[in-house]
């Protein structure tokens, strides 16, 4: 076939070819049959590849040039934090100690990765502003419904079971509302006005007495500072209801408000955004949840605690919502954000926060005379632009994203929050220098100026990948998920 | 401040505050409300440089026992195997492993592409039509396959063996709490799943039936004659598996599963005290637009040229938002990729051949327990983990086992009360036979 110019693995595979080395069979072998019942032995071989151990090295460098890395280039993906990952993160993951240890040995023969635990709780306990905290979940929005099940019975315990609902602003990740479903929670919206904050006069009419839970991104999606968010809390807390902080936006805010300190109940952290655990084409993560006081006993099991100087995991808990996952949580991300929160430290971090938010702040205003910018006022660690006036030429905020693939550059988040229209949110975050900020701006401004004079370049956009656009409405229409030898 | 991850200089700072227009970066701070705003610094632990840091880690990671160092006969769940040294080069490429989830196409199709591998590779093992990207691990696939089973059958009960993975089925609950979802569990009779019982408990009220293949206890469970009372109700059958023994067993496919999940940690992802590991979850071409998580799909450019994109994303959180059935958005893909270039590298050949490795040696690991004189419980087929009767306390027994090199078994009486003194042992292939007869030789000895 000529359509394409990279084989599937299996496209490569030849009958007798191996690549694996097994240990010697040093044991006598029994016929299967006189092990396994009938039925039950497979008859057909899985139709895995038959390839060398070259083949695969080739085939996965090849793919591996094909994908695009923040160590391949900038990576302005708003709400995703793609700073750079630390390669002694990865080394230290990789120590024998901590990669290969199994989680049923006797905590006696693990208490280095249980003080490592333990540590990570105290250290993100002191960055939050709240009392406890557990690594358990296994991501962002694994720590989502993980802290709105513990406030369900939190509220459940108190006898108040008409707390049905949870207020999520309409700027919000899609995964809140979602999140709250799983819980067994319903959602309502609360709109954003027209400085894109929480509209205080649409909260005070939802909120009441069947609030569970408000739930808030601060430095919200739009990279803006929720300002009003003591008198949110006062509102929501007067009502009976909880606070939860989605941390997805923590990077805007290290050492300047802290979660617990703004009257938050229940906060979750992305360890694979603000912590450097690496985002690994989409995973794994690490989501661990804070909480204040009176939400502790609702905490998963088991909790990782230190009694009489040694480390151990404790799950006598019995007001617990349970186990959320096998184990103790993602070890290996949290071995890797322990890394990192050790390597920056106290003055570290804050430098983290202060120049993230200049490096967002200082591409705003330089791409402002070029692009709409809705709400104008300094952000955080991101912001937001719209495309309505390339729109108007005929260049959609997706041409625009596109075309920055010809620059070299991954595009910012599009089309979201969906209270933007043509929505692009970029977030540069604080290791990235000035010489690339600018380099992405000069970008971003050509792309402006031939939107205007010679729009099918943004159009027809991208002209240097290996593959251009893709009809995702046939992959959608007629699935093809898996190759049919 | 100075540090090689902070690019900007005091330079760079002034002339970017100058072009934001203020004097400090304090002023960027002002809209936190004063009350709030957090002063001074964390009371965390202080900077350390590189090799201070690694240093210090390092000397933490050797106070723990690893399985590179002691022989283990640990699994319940979790396995120490041959993982090809190849695997942690192709996932030490950083075009993979600092890239997000794929939302650019033409720039991601190296990671579209492996993932596309990928499901295909766990369609082949399991015997299902299609898989997803993969999930958190086995766990909470398990849970979200119960999850899927209520919302296609809008039945709000759920059958899970009592073989089946203990945390598994807390997790299982722990997610029926949330939608509202009642779980009943199937009692085990001889080390399987009491087929009479789940005959007893089946119903039209039953939205699935969840039974592990190979089970909790290493036996293999008979999914034929399951198959077909769970499917005499019109409930889902539900089968969890470790995807290396389907290298030798029937796969649950084959034997009418409707949804098969599990954790592909076998394949060349490190134990990690428990994590990050890879959940996967197959499905049958029926219940394709149901899956939670993240597809791979193959489609084409505007040339014409084969390329991969994310698809069917109906589905998912970010566009159903609260109408979402799961609200998974970050998976696993760097361990799917690190399962994607084990099973490669094992192939066709080597994924047989080191499945019916680990069933030859627990099974001579059996024998050689038995001329000892121990007492195998749940005696009967299984694949690599089996039940022994210890002769002594666990703990006891272990601390010996730990004193001469060896990590020992599971303690099943800390989750089956009537398994007081009962070990899950664990072969694997990576234990040889020199390791197998010291520890029945060990047991042996408290024995007599």
């Amino acid at each position: 076939m000529n359509n394409q110019d990279q084989s599937l693995i299996f496209e490569i595979s030849t009958p007798g070819r191996i690549g694996y080395s097994l240990p010697e069979m040093d044991v006598e072998a029994t016929p299967l049959g006189e092990i396994l019942p009938e039925g039950y032995i497979r008859t057909e071989e899985a139709a895995l590849p038959e390839v060398s151990e070259l083949d695969i090295m080739r085939h996965y460098t090849a793919l591996s040039r094909r994908n695009h890395g923040v160590d391949s280039g900038f990576y302005p993906l708003g709400s995703c934090t793609m700073k750079y990952n630390p390669k002694i993160n990865e080394n230290v993951a990789r120590y024998n100690g901590f990669a290969h240890i199994h989680p049923y040995q006797d905590p006696s023969t693990v208490q280095g990765a249980l003080e490592l635990l333990f540590d990570l709780q105290e250290h993100l306990t002191e960055i939050t502003g709240m009392d406890q905290v557990t690594l358990q979940p296994a991501a962002g929005a694994h720590g989502e419904w993980t802290g709105l099940m513990m406030i369900r019975a939190f509220h459940e315990a108190n006898g108040d079971t008409e707390r049905t609902k949870v207020i999520v602003p309409d700027s919000a990740h899609g995964t809140n509302p979602a999140s709250a479903t799983v819980a067994g929670l319903e959602t309502i919206t609360v709109k954003s006005d027209e400085n894109g904050l929480v509209d205080l006069e649409d909260l005070k009419r939802v909120v009441g007495p069947d609030t569970a839970a408000l739930m808030l991104t601060n430095p919200n999606t739009l990279g803006l500072f929720e300002e009003n968010i003591l008198e949110m809390a006062q509102l929501v807390h007067e009502a009976g209801g909880k606070l939860y902080y989605d941390g997805a936006n923590l990077n805007a805010v290290l050492s300047k408000a802290r979660p617990g300190d703004m009257g938050f109940d229940v906060v979750h952290l992305n360890l694979h955004k603000t912590f450097t655990g690496p985002h690994g084409g989409g995973g794994p993560g690490s989501g661990p949840v804070g909480v204040k006081a009176d939400l502790i006993p609702f905490l998963p099991k088991p909790l990782v605690i230190k009694q009489d100087e040694r480390f151990t995991l404790d799950y006598d808990r019995p007001q617990s919502i349970g186990r959320v996952k096998p184990y103790y949580g993602n070890f290996g991300i949290n071995v890797r954000a322990y890394t990192y929160i050790r390597s920056m430290g106290p003055d570290g971090l804050k430098a983290v926060t202060e120049n993230a938010v200049i490096n967002a702040n200082y591409m705003m205003r330089r791409l402002e005379p070029f692009f709409d910018l809705p709400y104008n006022r300094h952000c955080k660690h991101e912001f937001v632009l719209s495309g309505r006036r390339q729109k108007q030429l005929g260049v959609r905020t997706l041409d625009i994203a596109k075309r920055l693939l010809d620059f070299g550059y991954h595009p910012p988040t599009i089309y979201f929050p969906l209270n933007v229209e043509e929505g692009m949110m970029i977030e540069p975050t604080e290791t990235e220098s000035k010489e690339t900020l600018d380099a992405f701006i000069d970008a971003m401004i050509q792309i402006a100026k031939e939107a205007e004079e010679t729009p099918e370049i943004v159009q027809e956009a991208p002209h240097t990948t290996v593959i251009k656009r893709l009809d995702e409405t046939l992959a959608a229409r007629k699935p093809v998920l898996r190759h049919q030898a | 401040m100075k540090h090689r991850y902070l690019p900007m200089t005091e330079q760079d700072q002034q002339d970017m505050l100058q072009v934001i227009g203020v004097p400090t970066v304090e002023e960027l701070f002002k809209d936190i409300p004063e009350s709030v705003r957090f002063q001074g610094e964390y009371d965390i632990k202080p900077a350390k440089s590189e090799p201070a840091l690694m240093k210090e880690l390092s000397r933490l990671a050797s106070r723990n026992a690893d399985l590179k160092n002691y022989a283990s006969f640990l699994g319940a769940g979790v396995y120490d195997h041959y993982a090809p040294v190849i695997v942690d080069h192709v996932l030490s490429r950083s075009e993979f492993y600092t890239a997000y989830t794929p939302y650019q196409p033409e720039i991601s199709q190296g990671e579209l592409q492996a993932i596309f591998e990928y499901q295909t590779m766990i369609c082949e093992l399991t015997g299902m039509d299609v898989a997803n990207s993969s999930m958190y691990d086995g766990g909470t696939a398990l849970a979200e396959a119960a999850m899927l089973a209520s919302g296609q059958t809008r039945r709000k009960k759920i059958l899970i063996s009592g073989a089946v993975h203990p945390e598994s089925r807390e997790v299982v609950k722990t997610y029926a709490k949330g939608q509202r979802v009642e779980v009943i569990e199937i009692p085990y009779k001889d080390g399987v799943t009491d087929v009479a019982a789940l005959k007893e408990l089946a119903n039209d009220d039953i939205a699935g039936v969840i039974i592990q293949y190979p089970n909790f206890f290493g036996r293999i469970e008979p999914l034929k004659e399951m198959e077909e009372i769970i499917h005499g109700v019109k409930s889902m059958f539900i089968v969890s598996s470790n995807p290396l023994a389907l290298g030798a067993l029937a796969s649950p496919g084959s034997l009418g599963a409707d949804i098969v999940t599990g954790d592909a940690q076998p394949f060349g992802i490190p134990a990690a005290f428990g994590g990050p590991h890879c959940g996967y979850f197959a499905v049958t071409n029926k219940l394709v637009r149901k899956v939670p998580g993240r597809l791979v799909g193959q489609t084409v450019d505007e040339d014409g040229k084969r390329g991969f994109v994310l698809t069917l994303q109906a589905r998912e959180q970010h566009i159903r938002r609260d109408k979402a059935t799961s609200n998974i958005c970050s998976n696993q893909a760097l361990n799917a990729l690190a399962a994607s270039v084990a099973m490669t590298a094992l192939g066709k050949k080597g994924v047989k051949e080191m499945a019916v490795q680990n069933i030859q040696k627990a099974h001579y690991a059996k024998n050689a327990f038995m001329q000892k004189g121990l007492e195998i419980v749940f005696a009967g087929p299984s694949f690599n983990e089996f039940v022994i009767k210890l002769p002594a306390s666990f703990s006891e027994v272990n601390k010996k086992l730990f004193e001469k090199g060896m990590i020992g078994g599971f303690d099943l009486g800390s989750v089956y009360p009537e398994l007081n003194d009962h070990m899950l042992v664990a072969v694997t292939e990576l234990r040889t036979k020199e390791e197998i007869d010291a520890f029945a030789q060990e047991l042996g000895d408290q024995h007599e």
